[in-house]
């Protein structure tokens, strides 16, 4: 006599997530941030009511990876195009997904303005600490010292000045209801950044204000390093420079003054718990 | 009475590009790399000893190509019926 013992899953790729391979490097953490955006989706069952808003940087074709709609904006100009089909269509819930290259440099305008008029939208910022599609120069987010085709002997203060900290300065704007820094070097980590993406679409579905998770992220191909390397480099020496927390959450700082939310930001806990 | 054995842990491994962040984050270090080559050109992570697999699920959580997928058993089944029994030994 036999028995067949049934499984029960433990855990199976989301359905947002597109069944196909994607062409980012291997080991390349923008690969299991699209998959725990699309856990989120999934969870909260935005698959057909989300607009996501790909923008320029190896993250340009994510609009092959999602099952909601999507669309693709100029370079650093994701949120302006949000904006648009936010308040055209305000019962949808729209994202962007944006490197450093593109958010904090070129688009550093736009995110600063959309977060002081308060849109109604999640960003999902990718902080590589390099331009990874076009081959490896420095950032606003580079760190002191990294070397970058651009910085080859490493970044030097005196010469472009220091790392961009964008969710500290966002923190202070009025409109920005849900700014959180997370990391993507271990599982716990990445858990937070479930939690804290979680919390962003929350915010926007309850029409608080505008939400942004900065999430820590490897660039193993061109920091030339393995991708096991690559996530201890993030650890070691990406946490130092970008503490991670929450640095506005209109829930728990409602009260509080900015400047409060901020130096509470420096101590703040990650993002727990999935409420 | 015996047990039909169950994977564990499946990989879609065609879609897998030998990263090892899967293997560097399994706390039994039963996942090791093949040494066939996929489709994509990698050589794919695979669980030789699913026995050993305790469904912890990190592997599946930090993968960036979630190429894998955890299961664990459901209580011991109930011996099936007579007659509906599959796979009977
Ligand atoms: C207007 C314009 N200027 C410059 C470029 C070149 N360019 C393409 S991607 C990129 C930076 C991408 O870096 P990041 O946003 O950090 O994305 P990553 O590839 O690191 O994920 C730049 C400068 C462009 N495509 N368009
Ligand atoms: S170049 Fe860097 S950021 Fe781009 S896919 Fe490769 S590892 Fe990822
Ligand atoms: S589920 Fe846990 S024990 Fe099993 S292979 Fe994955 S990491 Fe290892
Ligand atoms: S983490 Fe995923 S892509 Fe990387 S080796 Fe393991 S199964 Fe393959
Ligand atoms: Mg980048």
């Amino acid at each position: 006599m036999s028995s067949i013992v049934e499984r029960i899953p433990v855990y199976e790729p989301p359905k947002s997530l597109s069944d196909v391979s994607s062409h980012y490097c291997p080991g390349c953490t923008h690969g299991a941030t699209h998959r725990i955006v699309a856990e989120v989706m999934d969870e909260l069952g935005l698959t057909d009511k989300a607009v996501g808003i790909a923008s320029v940087g190896c993250s340009v074709l994510a609009y092959n990876y999602f099952e909601c709609d999507m669309q693709q904006a100029a370079h650093g100009r994701a949120p302006a195009v949000a904006t648009g089909v936010k308040r055209v269509r305000p019962e949808l819930v729209v994202w962007t997904y944006q490197g450093d290259g593109d958010l904090a440099s070129i688009g550093t305008n736009e995110v600063i303005h959309a977060a002081l008029r308060g849109e109604k939208i999640t960003v999902i910022f990718i902080n590589n600490a390099i331009y990874g599609m076009t081959g490896g120069q420095a950032a606003p987010t580079t760190l002191i010292g990294q070397k970058t085709a651009t910085t080859p002997f490493g970044r030097d203060k005196s010469w472009s000045g220091s790392p961009i900290h964008l969710s500290e300065m966002l923190a202070l704007q009025e409109g920005a209801a849900f700014i959180a820094r997370t990391s993507t070097h271990n599982p716990a980590h990445l858990g937070r950044t479930r939690a804290a993406i979680k919390r962003a679409f929350q915010t926007q579905l309850e029409g608080k204000g505008f939400s942004l998770v900065e999430i820590l992220s490897t660039c193993p191909t061109n920091w030339g390093m393995t991708p096991v390397e690559a996530l201890k480099w993030v650890e070691e020496q990406m946490v130092p420079v970008y503490p991670l927390g929450i640095f506005k959450d209109w829930q728990a700082d409602g009260a509080r003054s900015p400047a409060a939310a901020g130096a509470a930001a420096k101590s703040a806990k990650p993002a727990e718990g999935g409420k | 009475m015996s047990v039909v054995v169950m994977e564990r842990v499946v990989f879609r491994e065609d879609r897998c590009k030998g990263c090892e962040v899967c293997i560097a984050v399994c706390p039994q270090k039963i996942i090791a790399l093949d040494s066939r080559i996929n489709k994509l050109g990698y050589r794919s992570a695979a669980v030789k000893d699913q026995e050993a697999c305790t469904s912890c699920g990190l592997c599946a959580r930090v993968c960036p190509d979630a190429v894998i997928s955890v299961y664990r058993p459901a209580r011991p089944a109930k011996p099936a019926p007579a007659g509906e029994g599959r796979k009977a030994s």
